[in-house]
């Protein structure tokens, strides 16, 4: 059950970098070289180190986060009740929308919970609908009020 | 009324290069010198105009941030808790600022109640063991007074995926 990480050696401008790119990553013509000035690195270092983090997994990428409802479309989080022998079956039905982004098993009567965004709302319509064909019992769960979505790891 | 629905549909369409734009970025921009220069040369627009439409997407939250995507597993976060609390209405707001504080909070929502689920607000607790997520739901539970709230930890991870178009 413990699933231990393998040994990660970061150093101090290792940990620097992933802490100011999260939120902080520069909107500039030569981000790395800006990077690099405020850690005291060469732009060749910083190009260096995060190639190496992405092989690590330590990032995934460096990119857009998306709010779908600001570009046309919907989301919502769905908790669905299924038998617990036709969970796998369930789930990989429901992963195969590649509008569903994250899908868990939790413990509950509600036992699978996945996100769907999508980019138009007829689409996103349309999924909650087939998916709700499925017959099992389901809360729709959209986001009434935001709080907090920051998903910034200090390391 | 009309106007005001209007204007936001407005707001709402992402031009084509814009579209363009994120389809271009968001499986990662290239970890070269000049990263919206290689978008530019793709889009036939000049990298300013890149940057500015970034900016852009920032400033009317189509966009939430741009930037790295953690592989928080690798890094030995490897406990997820989605704790769902029940919360007085005229609570809500309060109590949410509340739990957004915690820093090992990474979202924050209020989602609608059902008749067979009473829950209001969902928060996600990052942290390296399932006990350190139960001290920290137990130390909200303490700042909020809120004391009717259960932690569902991910028992299997069928998928995980940024948002993509």
């Amino acid at each position: 059950m413990i699933d231990r990480p393998k040994e990660l050696d970061l150093d101090l401008a290792d940990r620097q970098l992933i802490n100011t790119i999260q939120l902080d990553f520069p909107l500039d013509s030569r981000p790395f070289r800006m990077l690099g000035d405020q850690i005291g690195i060469s732009e060749g270092e910083v190009i260096e180190r995060l190639k190496r983090l992405t092989d690590l997994g330590v990032i995934r990428r460096i990119g857009p986060i998306l709010n779908t409802n600001k570009i046309g479309g919907s989301s919502t989080l769905v908790a669905m009740r299924v038998p617990e022998d036709e969970i796998e079956e369930v789930a990989s039905r429901i992963n195969d929308f590649g509008e569903v982004s994250h899908n868990y098993l939790r413990p509950g009567s509600y036992n699978l919970w996945f996100t769907i965004s999508a980019c138009e709302k007829e689409r996103f319509h349309e999924i909650l609908s087939e998916i709700s064909g499925f017959g099992y019992p389901l809360l729709d769960l959209p986001v009434k009020h935001l709080f907090k979505i920051g998903v910034k790891f200090d390391v | 009324m009309e106007v005001r629905s209007v204007k936001m549909d407005n707001l709402d369409v992402l031009d084509p290069l814009d579209l363009e734009l994120i389809k271009l970025t968001q499986d990662g921009i290239d970890l070269v010198p000049a990263p919206f220069a290689t978008v530019a040369e793709k889009l036939g627009i000049s990298e300013g105009d890149v940057i500015g439409r970034i900016d852009a997407l920032i400033e009317r939250g189509a966009v939430r941030r741009f930037g790295a995507s953690i592989g928080h597993r690798t890094l030995g976060i490897v406990a997820n808790a989605m704790c769902v609390w029940n919360v007085p209405e005229d609570r809500v707001e309060e109590v949410g600022a509340i739990m957004a504080g915690f820093n090992e909070v990474s979202h924050c929502y209020e989602r609608p109640r059902h008749p067979d689920w009473e829950a209001n607000l969902y928060t996600m607790i990052h942290a390296r063991t399932r006990e350190e997520c139960e001290r920290i739901a137990h130390e909200i539970s303490r700042a909020t007074r809120i004391s009717d709230y259960r932690i569902l930890f991910s028992v299997k991870e069928f998928k995980k995926t940024g948002v993509r178009i």
